[in-house]
């Protein structure tokens, strides 16, 4: 269901919306309490943004002039769905000189994968420089 | 003379603080440039079929790992055009004319190059700059970042800390770690005790990038700005990134609920070793682009921990100053800098600050050390919390908002106990290691980490490797609160986590207020256009700002009682006197009446005893009056002197001025003046009034010895200015001097 967001009259989304924002389990947001903690119904894992909620983030940087904003929370709101260890490791194969062009577009593969569309053509394009640049590994 | 010749005043300032510090001329080569170096590129951009194909001097072909990432995601071609076309000048004066938006500003930057943005910050004086950064800033209201660290890790010192950073107002709090495997402990003490401060301040800590985003998915973190970025290739490649890589981790941060700050600053490149001959501005001016183009929210710039370096160049502070500017102007969150210390001078760098100060940025200093600086273990502590007095003063000084605000000694002592105790429920709670009843105590009430207890260190960081191998989480913690009657920091830290849902603080130069409520570029911007918009440091905020603990009312300041009857010696109106020995003693108004004692705490009766001990052990016929018409020591000496039997005349104010006058002399001029009262004893009035009868006398005199303390006005201004109100209450206009009788002036104390 897409949501049309005015950052005017929508942000801060916690304060103005908590319609729009769930946890992952579907908790919303007025449910993220200390009750609900101690009742057991709120727990850790629990406790973090959607990539729905992030994209929304997204739709409100965007809206509010910063495309570059924007475009980085777009990749975080794929980005959450990635479990923590392979999110270290992609960053450690961007570093300088770790990975083959290969062995990016291995991981380019994973993350369109994931539905990390646009990451994965954020690390493609990353591949494409590091090579021109004698940034991969040989 | 010789040529060893040597001046004590040079020498004596070659010991100063300041010359601790090396100046240096610049050196391009080696990016000793402060800005518009030899080699930095002429601005340039060239499209061609929608793609660029020069930027800043440079082919595409040649173009490096940055010039890439900019075309790809910095530069707005749509606008480029636009903007690139306006002359350097046009762009300056935008930048400072308060009728131009900072909407329209920031529409022109995307569309500028490197090189363009550092000329044209590069134009602007520092006044100018000033200016244009409280245009540019991205929200409305400055803030500031706490340091909160110590040398023992003591958790419940880092909590209790932490604690009165929140209560204070800093909206951020960052700490770090000497020993890495600390770091889940010291998070988890940030986290506890800034809830316990004030709801809402959110918390970072300065780890490696695994180990912090380990912290972060946990909930015991919610920013970083731990993400460098260089303004050469080499040096990028060298900090063991590319901008690719910073922009990723950037969006990973962020999916776990991070908000993000890059790091830059002006002489990072030169002190790495490859600044390719180009000045530290125009390198930033491409760490900035890079920061935006990254996605970034914001930026920690300010040359940061190179800030001695770039001092010592020509121009150093301006270049600093000038950065700052660039990245409010490229619509970033800046904190900015004066967190490392920047000079051995308290002047130098309270000079440096001025230029971030006054203007106001998103956070002022990039982390104020709220605890001495023997504790900073970011190796900075610019300004730290022997220095919390002095910045309260120079916001009531400027009223300008720096971000920190007075609280008093026992609401901070409330809050400290109360972190120090709730850590310790925690860790209790948790099954961490003990903290003790005396270190909660030395928590709350010590100066530094040196009056804490020492703890089991091995004990720690093996309780530290535990609670990241359970999982632990901010959950936990605030259940752990929860179960020993802690129920208001639990829910502070709950909060904390429902803002991890809702990911509001993602957005620009996001801080939380107490309330829960997020406020960022968004929904708070700056809209300065001028005097009477914008910021305004007025109403209640400027009433808890003036507020500083040891302010006094003036109206409850003592210096006698005031308002006794009527002049208990006074007599009949005083006669001109015959006897050629004779010496007038001639008080002021209030003396030994509503006032009785003088700045220097003498009392009344006793100064008159030793004046009058004084003129007769001289030959002298003391007379007293009192002149009641004017206040000012220079007219109750005159006056006294024209009823003298010898013309001449000893005045006293009541505040322990004193003057020796003469009846032919014009009332301005006198004898001798002694303006010096704070420093007077008994035995100087003693003298003085040795001396009125030697010049009575026709003797020969030699002016009473007398101190100088160029610091007694600065002190005593204040208490002078309140003593002389009464004396000039207790003129009566017009009213002919009276006599006085000696026994009459006993003056109870």
């Amino acid at each position: 269901m897409p949501v049309e967001l005015d950052p005017a009259t929508d942000y801060p989304l916690g304060t103005r919306r908590p319609d729009l924002v769930r946890t992952p389990s579907g908790l919303p947001l007025d449910r993220v309490t200390l009750p609900a903690a101690r009742a057991g119904e709120l727990v850790s894992p629990d406790v973090r943004a959607t990539p729905e909620t992030l994209a929304l983030q997204a739709e409100v940087a965007r809206k509010a002039g910063r495309a570059q904003l924007a475009d980085g929370l777009e990749r975080a709101s794929e980005l959450a769905s990635v479990p923590d260890d392979e999110l270290l490791e992609i960053y450690t194969a961007l570093r300088p000189g770790r990975s083959t062009p290969d062995e990016l577009e291995a991981w380019a593969v994973r993350l369109d994968d994931l539905g990390a569309r646009r990451t994965a053509s954020f690390v493609r394009e990353a591949a494409a420089v590091y090579v021109e640049r004698g940034l991969a590994a040989e | 003379m010789s040529d060893e010749a040597r001046s004590r005043r040079f020498t004596a300032r070659e010991k100063a603080p300041l010359r601790r510090e090396m100046l240096v001329q610049p050196w391009p080569e080696l990016g000793l440039v402060a800005s518009a170096g030899p080699a930095d590129p002429e601005p340039e951009l060239v499209v061609q079929g929608g793609a660029v194909t020069r930027l800043d001097g440079r082919d595409s072909d040649d173009f490096d790992v940055i010039d890439r990432f900019l075309v790809a995601h910095g530069l707005d071609l749509d606008v480029a055009p636009e903007a690139m076309a306006l002359s350097d000048e046009r762009l300056a004066r935008m930048l400072v004319d308060v009728d131009v938006s900072r909407g329209e500003l920031v529409r022109l930057a995307r569309g500028l190059t490197p090189a363009k943005l550092a000329r044209v910050v590069g134009m602007l004086d520092p006044v100018e700059l000033m200016m244009a950064l409280k245009k540019l800033r991205a929200r409305r209201d400055p803030g500031n970042q706490a340091h909160v660290t110590n040398l023992k890790e003591s958790p419940a010192l880092l909590a209790a800390d932490a604690a009165e950073a929140a209560r204070r107002g800093f909206d951020e709090l960052e700490t770090t770690v000497g020993v890495a495997r600390y770091a889940p402990l010291n998070a988890l003490a940030l986290l506890v005790g800034s809830q316990t401060g004030r709801p809402g301040v959110m918390t970072q800590c300065a780890v490696e990038e695994r180990r912090n985003l380990e912290l972060a998915i946990r909930g015991l973190v919610t920013y970083a700005e731990t993400l460098s970025v260089y303004g050469t290739e080499r040096v990028f490649a060298d900090g063991d990134d590319t901008p690719w890589s910073k922009a990723f981790l950037a969006s990973a941060y962020a999916s776990r609920g991070v908000k993000v700050r890059f790091t830059s600053g002006t002489g990072s490149e030169a002190l790495m070793g490859h600044a390719e001959g180009l000045s530290m501005l125009y390198l930033e001016a491409r760490c900035v682009s890079v920061v935006r183009a990254a996605g970034a929210q914001g930026v920690q710039n300010g040359s940061i921990s190179c800030v001695a370096l770039v001092l010592s160049v020509p121009g150093g502070t301006r270049a600093i100053l000038a950065e700052n500017v660039l990245a409010a102007w490229l619509d970033l969150e800046v904190a900015s800098g004066n967190d490392a210390i920047a000079s051995h001078s308290a002047i130098r760098k309270t000079a440096k600050l001025m230029g971030q100060f006054l203007p106001g940025t998103d956070f002022v200093t990039s982390g104020y050390s709220v605890m001495p600086r023997s504790d900073n273990t970011f190796g900075g502590g610019n300004y730290d919390a022997d220095d919390i007095d002095e910045w309260l003063t120079i916001q009531r000084d400027w009223q300008v908002d720096g971000g920190i605000e007075p609280v008093a000694e026992g609401e901070l002592l409330r809050v400290r106990e109360r972190a120090a105790r709730a850590v310790q429920a925690t860790f209790a709670e948790l099954g961490l290691p003990d903290i003790t009843e005396p270190e909660v105590e030395s928590a709350t009430v010590g100066h530094s980490s040196g009056d804490m207890p020492d703890r089991d260190r091995a004990a720690d960081v093996e309780a530290a490797d535990q609670l990241l191998a359970r999982g632990v989480s901010a959950l936990d913690v605030a259940l752990a609160l929860d179960r020993r009657g802690f129920d208001e920091i639990a829910e502070a830290i709950v909060g904390m986590l429902r803002q991890r849902v809702a990911a509001d603080y993602l957005q620009t130069s996001a801080v939380i207020e107490p309330d829960g409520l997020v406020r960022s570029a968004v929904n708070d911007p700056n809209t300065y256009l001028g005097p009477g918009t914008g910021y305004r440091l007025e109403g209640e905020r400027w009433e808890l700002l003036q507020a500083l603990p040891h302010v006094v009312d003036p109206r409850e300041l003592g210096g006698g009682e005031e308002g006794a009857a009527s002049s208990a010696g006074d007599g009949d109106v005083a006669a001109t006197g015959t006897d050629p020995s004779e010496v007038v003693v001639a008080l002021g108004p209030a003396f030994a009446d509503g006032v009785r004692e003088t700045i220097s705490g003498l009392a009344h009766a006793d100064v008159l005893d030793a004046i009058l001990a004084g003129v007769r052990e001289a030959g002298g016929s003391p007379r007293l009056v009192r002149v009641r018409r004017s206040a000012d020591v220079a007219f109750i000496g005159h006056d006294g002197a024209l009823l003298s039997g010898s013309g001449v005349a000893l005045g006293l104010q009541s505040k322990g001025t004193a003057v020796i006058h003469r009846a032919e002399l014009q009332p301005l001029d006198n004898l001798e003046l002694f303006g010096m009262s704070p420093l007077y004893t008994l035995e100087s009035y003693r003298a003085m009034g040795r001396n009125a009868a030697g010049y009575a006398l026709g003797q020969r005199v030699g002016p009473v010895p007398t101190e100088l303390d160029n610091f007694a006005r600065a002190k005593l201004i204040v208490t002078t200015t309140l003593l002389h109100a009464r004396e000039t209450r207790a003129i009566v206009p017009g009213a002919p001097a009276v006599e006085v009788s000696v026994a009459r002036t006993d003056a109870s104390r």
